[in-house]
């Protein structure tokens, strides 16, 4: 505890810069699987290589993944692209299928009368089928934004700095007060991203909730988040 | 004036929905289609909005084919009404009525003010305005659909078992209104539906349907009634079933409507039948 408080100032540095490594991923992913879900979704021949990829590239472990990246991209070795690309490639791993099938449990009723009242293909993605599809994309992103800030920390070992330096400073210095608060600290940054999602996606989605502002006062339970 | 000329569907898995269709549906009537499932009612309701392209023949609007219009911009011009709603679930009910204005660029104060009067004219409270459709029962999510399709104040009004998915008191309520609504707005309403008492309610023009899209007979409650054109439709209108074949027993002093089964049906107005024998015009 003591080691805690003598150092608050680098447990929030490395907080900061794991914070700055986790954004772009997690963002980026988003609007990587978002067109290739749909791709994936649309034809049967581009289903098969898409899914498969994302399968194939999900299956990479991370470390290796770390160090053939700059060698592929051109990038130093120790730069935070490295993390931040290959992070962002795990997420879109991830959410192209969870976007695929998003859009697929949009109810076909909706879709069909949203094509017969005029709407085109394209508006009737972004309005209709994309929104819907939200509730299913929130529980991806949530998967996405955890694991993310969860893998972050493995950059340490190629010398990106984050909360995952505690870890390995910790270890070689033998610090254990040091590995245990960049272990808790990353667990409540993830908690942290996760409440994050849940709350934008309330605010996104005010259809989905149970307590919708407008419901006349009834005896029904709170949504639990 | 709607009309389909030599119409054929052939779906791509084979099945003939419709084979060599033609009619002409007047303006400002209600024309109902009726048939049972495979009988390709929808499929040529759909054909109107093209939501579905004839393999063959046309389908024309007021003298135009209506291939050569683009889909969406046609479907914009035509109200559709669908079973279970078909409303946007993430849409608030004055939103899901101004859905189609907002498509066409109406400003949003403008169509959000003509959706709430909308919902008057469907006779919705304007309380409901800002609920989604799953707050809604099943009846007033139907009056929330009628209401977007009207909300372009379109000439034509499609209308695929709207009804279907209601309990029947509800039911009732909404063709009763219905019947209303088409009395003050005069749309060219084309009304899919298997149930033969909504199809007497209902149409102007009644068209029978056999299996793809062959029609039995076309003509008004009365003509299928009184003339059916074969035992199919007897029995689709169910005049062979004995519940429209009705004849008067004397019971008592009182002449009472019996059907073919011998239950009652109604009782004869004698007050009514006195002046008719009379004076045929004044008891009509």
């Amino acid at each position: 505890m003591t080691w805690v408080l003598a150092n608050l100032g680098l447990i929030w540095a490395r907080t900061l810069d794991h914070v700055v490594l986790s954004l772009p991923p997690i963002v980026l992913c988003f609007v990587i699987a978002v067109p290739l879900g749909w791709l994936a979704r649309r034809y049967a021949v581009s289903r098969g290589i898409i899914l498969t990829g994302a399968g194939l590239l999900y299956a990479i472990p991370s470390l290796p993944l770390f160090f053939v990246l700059p060698a592929v991209i051109g990038t130093g070795l120790r730069s935070p692209l490295n993390v931040i690309i290959a992070l962002t490639l795990y997420g879109v791993a991830l959410m192209v299928r969870v976007v695929s099938d998003g859009l697929e449990s949009v109810d076909g009723d909706v879709r069909q009368s949203a094509t017969a009242v005029g709407y085109s293909g394209w508006s009737r993605f972004w309005q209709v089928e994309l929104p819907l599809s939200g509730p299913v994309l929130l529980a991806g992103m949530r998967v996405v934004a955890v694991s993310t800030v969860s893998l972050v920390t493995v950059g340490a070992v190629i010398g990106v700095q984050s909360l995952g330096s505690l870890f390995t400073d910790g270890f070689q210095r033998g610090i254990q007060a040091e590995i245990l608060a960049g272990l808790v600290a990353t667990v409540v940054l993830a908690l942290a991203f996760d409440g994050a999602l849940v709350l934008l996606g309330r605010l996104l989605m005010p259809w989905t909730r149970r307590d919708a502002p407008t419901r006349v006062a009834a005896p029904i339970e709170v949504s639990a988040a | 004036m709607i009309e389909f000329r030599s119409v054929s569907k052939r779906f791509p898995d084979g099945t003939l929905a419709v084979e060599d269709f033609s009619l002409v549906l007047p303006s400002h009537q209600t024309t109902v289609l009726v048939g049972s499932s495979g009988s390709g009612k929808t499929t040529l309701l759909r054909m109107i909005n093209r939501m579905v392209d004839p393999s063959s023949g046309s389908v024309e609007i007021d003298g135009e084919d209506i291939a050569t219009l683009p889909p969406v911009k046609l479907r914009r011009g035509i109200g559709y009404v669908m079973q279970n709603s078909g409303l946007l679930p993430h849409r608030t009910v004055v939103d899901n009525v101004a859905t189609v204005p907002l498509l066409r660029g109406t400003p949003k104060s403008q169509a959000r003010q003509d959706a709430l009067t909308l919902l008057d004219t469907v006779g919705l409270d304007r309380s409901l305005a800002d609920r989604y459709p799953s707050q809604l029962s099943g009846g007033q999510q139907q009056r929330v659909g009628v209401a977007r399709g009207l909300a372009v104040n379109p000439n034509i009004l499609l209308m695929d078992e709207p009804f279907g998915a209601v309990d029947p008191i509800v039911r009732a309520e909404l063709q009763q209104e219905l019947v209303r609504l088409q009395k003050e707005l005069d749309k060219t309403v084309v009304f899919v539906t298997h149930d033969i008492e909504e199809a007497f309610l209902l149409g102007d023009q009644i068209v029978i349907l056999r299996e793809g899209g062959r029609i039995a007979q076309v003509g008004s409650p009365a003509d299928l009634l009184a003339h059916p054109a074969d035992d199919f439709v007897a029995s689709f209108v169910g005049a062979d079933r004995g519940r429209r074949a009705l004849h008067v027993e004397r019971h008592g002093d009182e002449d009472v409507v019996v059907d073919s089964d011998g239950r009652l049906a109604g009782v004869l107005d004698s007050a009514r039948r006195a002046g008719m024998a009379a004076d045929p015009e004044a008891a009509r």
